[in-house]
């Protein structure tokens, strides 16, 4: 069984993915290559502590938007589901359904609870060039927060973290 | 930060807080909060509480960490606790706020302002300009790098409290750390 310290570390290659962001249309890993992609896997929509992260991120897609980067969240949830998930919350970037062959992706990045049948509750920044620079696996209950994307990815553009 | 044991105060208690207490108190508890967050109505009896047990002992400082999406009325709350801020009267307008969270439109605001005394011409001007709009987001940044990840989050001596915020337990962790030297 797969564990939180399996997650894929840092310098690894981030698996290339297509998934459905909404039932007619997929997003691709490569469709962001040139600009570093935050990825954001969580349990489950609708989960208290899940809302309460996606809210967060919400706030903070003009703070990634200095960095250029593309913020995606990822969850075991269908698109239909997202998409209503995204509507009641107003959220503002796409959310990802790994949710056929279930988990696939999670699986893929070491971020699958095999227990539980959802993804951990996982942060990927991954550069512009496709390769993993900093994960982190924070306990299932835990809201993350954002200080270490941020972290992240001044470390990848220090320029950008200093030009306002 | 994340990968951390534990999360800072990345922005030092300063000139720009405001703040209740003694400069000098033996321990200072920072909150980031939320006008029109339940938890945080729920939190602001409780830190009333242990202001009144610790005295000159406690610092208090608020600062704003309103999430707009899911609460529509508390950017401009929080807006509006500057804007009383800027006529001296911060705290009047923040214990108002906490006490009226069902009731935040622009007019209730315009309203409270009446009634805690702020000249009403420059209170409307201020918040319609957003005047206080950076300062707030200023503040929500500065909790984002500090591991805010959501609201209540109370700072102890500049360390992030992960524990119940409780009046007992909240007591006794600023007591504690009020006795180390």
């Amino acid at each position: 069984m797969r564990s939180a310290n399996q997650l894929l570390a840092a310098g690894t290659a981030a698996p290339e993915f297509a998934l459905h962001t909404t039932p007619d249309q997929l997003v691709s890993l490569n469709d962001f290559r040139g600009r570093p992609v935050i990825l954001a896997f969580y349990p489950a929509d609708w989960s208290p502590v899940c809302g309460d992260q996606m809210a967060l991120y919400n706030e903070l897609l003009d703070e990634f938007a200095r960095f250029n980067a593309e913020l995606l969240g990822v969850s075991v949830d269908g698109s239909w589901c997202h998409i209503a998930f995204a509507h009641e919350r107003k959220l503002r970037f796409p959310l990802l359904a790994d949710f056929e062959p279930k988990g696939h992706v999670a699986r893929q990045f070491g971020a699958y609870r095999e227990q539980d049948g959802t993804s951990e509750r996982a942060l990927f920044v991954i550069d512009s060039e496709g390769v993993i620079r900093w994960s982190y696996c924070s306990p299932v209950g835990v809201n993350p927060g954002a200080d270490g994307i941020l972290r992240a990815l001044e470390a990848l553009d220090p320029e950008a973290a200093h030009g306002k | 930060m994340a990968n951390d044991d534990v999360a800072r105060l990345t922005l030092p208690v300063g000139t720009r807080d405001h703040v209740q207490g003694p400069a000098d108190a033996a321990v200072t508890l920072v909150e980031y909060g939320d006008y029109e967050c339940p938890h945080c109505g729920r939190a602001y009896p409780v830190v009333r509480e242990v202001q009144r047990r610790l005295g000159a002992k406690l610092r208090f400082v608020f600062r704003n960490f309103p999430l707009s999406e899911g609460h529509p009325h508390a950017q401009h709350a929080a807006e509006a606790a500057e804007c009383a801020g800027a006529q001296g009267r911060f705290w009047e307008m923040h214990d108002t706020l906490f006490e009226h969270q069902g009731a935040l439109l622009d007019r209730d605001l315009v309203e409270y302002a009446a009634a805690i005394g702020l000249d009403p011409v420059k209170f409307e001007d201020d918040l319609r300009t957003h005047a206080f709009k950076s300062r707030v987001r200023e503040d929500f940044i500065s909790g984002v790098r500090s591991g805010v990840n959501g609201t209540p989050t109370f700072f102890i001596d500049g360390v992030r409290f992960d524990d119940s915020w409780d009046v007992e337990t909240l007591t006794d962790a600023l007591t504690a750390a009020a006795r180390r030297p």
